[in-house]
């Protein structure tokens, strides 16, 4: 029995790329993190293109890596038997950035909320019904309200909940949630995340959060993994590594963000946009050593590997 | 103040089949030279639809029921945008005095016609340029803005996001307009990229020393870039003053609800997001439409609207409470 909850030990996933897909195209690149069983939020984040979905289907046991192993209380989640598969599925839940795409716009919400019920936790209808409200009453719906109505009728803050609701259904202990308030309005995002951080702390719920928002990862994790192209470059406890910002890129992505108070600065500061998608991924020296300004020869030449600084990791040459 | 627009009790929506969206209800604002202006409210607020509006651009379902827009040409002209016909809007007042930066304007580009003939197609348009003039004169045009020079002879496919948004915003300001109307022009884009994306708009703008309106919901993005900004909530302007003074001094509840939930790096401190939903624009509510989720709500404002008047120098707000 393994001490983590979710361990992923370098995992890669390659996509064939151009003529005949012989070029292989490193989507999620030696990725290994760990979460601890104590319950917290765990935060992946990146730009788009960084790898930070495919990691998250990986994760789900949605998509098999080409190499490493993803492990969930010590079981390779890719090669669980059948009756594993439904506790897996039970224990592991998923909220999805576009709350619309999770439902059949033309079914009625009953139908997912009554088919998970019966399906993962083989509950009778008054079963049901009593743990349906439940979850309902935890993200501020009333049962009367939601039943009997399709997906339509609601906004994409209520979906969004709703979404939620159906992922506590079975209880889960890990709730991976991808860009789940990217399209929910900010005056109702903090709603959400806030309902994050109550499920962590009074119901021992972990969660991986996955986003290229930092301000709000900030404030609802308690660790975070900044993805580049593939990688992860740096990690560790939140505050430490958003406001210690050891690797460039870490410092890239702080320093970009908007904040009133640093206006000038912002608008006057040189800005360095990453280059070339492509070749910056199939790069087998740092890959962010192309636009990097504290780059050195060894940059170009070797991939520097995750090194220890203080409770952070980073990978970058300037820690060596 | 020197103005540049002014717009009149705007009212316009969207008739549909079955109802009227009343997206944009009796609005009215002023712009001046040499300004960068936010428009900054959430989905549906009608901040989309009310620079749409501005431009002119008003095709079926969206209709303009009422209002009066004026542009102020700096040769002291004063034009009457909300009754020009389309065809004298495309003629003498887009790209050349007003330029649209619509929502996604990355993917405006066509996909099978290399960017210089992009340039050489505006030139050709409205200056009546040769081709091969309008490639030289489009290269010397692009190394003024710090564009790479191989950006020209590539098909938009080839260039980043970030890139293909740049040249969008080129694009738009090839004829030097008085104003611009940018319609979030970096929501796509990562924060790297919307950073480059906006300093490069913000820059432009320095230079031209012209107009340039904003829409973003984000409030961040409002406070690093614009001088004004107005806030909308579902269809009217409720807050319209200096951008550090209603960051700093919001005085709606909804801007005040708005500023206080956005997380900032460095700050744990608890955060709550508003009840409630916006209404419904097919039948909005009597009296102030923010009501229904507001605070600290008053009997008299579930009667009647609230009007926006200015409670201190340059700054208006529509709330019963103020």
């Amino acid at each position: 029995m393994s001490e983590f909850l979710l361990e992923a030990k370098n995992v890669s996933k390659f996509f064939g790329y151009g003529f005949l897909g012989r070029v292989k195209f490193p989507a999620v690149d030696n990725v290994s993190f760990h979460m601890e069983s104590h319950p917290k939020i765990l935060t992946l984040a990146g730009e788009s293109g960084c790898g930070k979905t495919t990691l998250a289907r990986i994760l789900l046991g949605f998509l098999e890596p080409n190499e490493g192993t993803v492990l969930y209380k010590g079981k390779s989640v890719h090669h669980l038997k059948r009756k594993e598969k439904k506790w897996f599925r039970r224990e592991v839940q998923a909220i999805f950035q576009d709350p619309y795409g999770t439902f059949n716009p033309l079914r009625s919400l009953d139908g997912y909320l009554y088919g998970t019920a019966k399906n993962l936790l083989g509950m009778s209808r008054e079963e049901a019904s009593a743990r349906i409200e439940e979850v309902l009453s935890f993200v501020g719906l009333l049962t009367k309200d939601v039943l009997g109505k399709n997906p339509d009728e609601f906004s994409g803050g209520q979906v969004q909940r709703i979404s939620v609701a159906r992922a506590l259904l079975p209880e889960p202990r890990l709730i991976l949630a991808d860009e789940p308030v990217s399209m929910i309005d900010a005056s109702l995002r903090m709603n959400v995340l806030n309902m994050f951080k109550e499920l962590t702390e009074k119901q021992g719920i972990s969660f991986i959060y996955i986003t290229h928002d930092l301000a709000t990862a900030y404030y609802i994790s308690d660790e975070i993994a900044i993805m580049y192209r593939g990688m992860i470059v740096e990690e560790g406890p939140a505050d430490e590594v958003l406001l210690g910002q050891h690797h460039p890129y870490t410092k890239a992505l702080v320093s970009s963000l908007p904040e009133p108070g640093k206006r000038e600065k912002w608008l006057k500061e040189e800005v360095n946009p990453p280059g070339m998608e492509v070749k910056e991924f199939l790069a087998a020296n740092c890959k962010y050593a192309d636009i990097c300004p504290d780059k050195s020869d060894k940059c170009l030449k070797e991939r520097p590997a995750l090194l220890d600084v203080g409770n952070v990791k980073v990978a970058c040459w300037l820690y060596e | 103040m020197d103005l540049l627009l002014k717009g009149l009790d705007i009212k316009g929506g969207y008739e549909l089949q079955e109802a009227y969206v009343d997206a944009v209800s009796n609005v009215s604002l002023e712009l001046h030279r040499n300004e960068v202006f936010g428009i900054a409210g959430e989905s549906g607020c009608g901040k989309s639809t009310l620079i749409k509006i501005l431009y002119g651009y008003i095709e079926p379902p969206l209709t303009l029921r009422n209002g009066l827009i004026e542009l102020y040409t700096n040769d002291g002209n004063t034009l009457e945008i909300s009754s020009l016909s389309p065809d004298k809007l495309r003629k003498t007042i887009w790209w050349r005095l007003v330029s649209y930066i619509p929502q996604n304007a990355m993917n405006v580009l066509n996909p099978t016609i290399r960017i210089r003939d992009h340039f050489a197609e505006m030139y050709r348009e409205h200056i009546g340029l040769e081709k091969s003039e309008s490639y030289s004169k489009a290269q010397k045009y692009i190394e003024t803005f710090g564009l790479p020079n191989d950006v020209l002879a590539a098909f938009p496919h080839q260039l980043s996001g970030g890139m293909r948004q740049r040249v969008v915003i080129a694009i738009s300001l090839l004829l030097e307009p008085n104003l611009v109307l940018a319609d979030e022009p970096s929501s796509a884009l990562d924060v790297i990229n919307q950073r480059a994306a906006l300093t490069f708009l913000k820059n432009a703008q320095e230079n031209l020393g012209n107009t340039l309106v904003l829409v973003s919901h984000d409030m961040s993005i409002q406070g690093v870039l614009t001088d004004r900004m107005a806030l909308m909530y579902a269809g009217k302007m409720i807050e319209v003053g200096e951008t550090q003074e209603i960051l700093e001094n919001p005085l709606h509840p909804y801007t005040k609800a708005l500023t206080r939930s956005l997380p900032r790096l460095g700050d744990k401190a608890q955060r709550r997001g508003l009840r409630g939903q916006p209404p419904d624009l097919r039948n909005p509510p009597q009296g102030c439409r923010f009501y229904p989720r507001c605070p600290s709500p008053q009997p008299i404002c579930q009667k009647e609207e609230p009007k926006i008047s200015e409670t201190q120098r340059d700054h208006y707000v529509s709330c019963w409470l103020v």
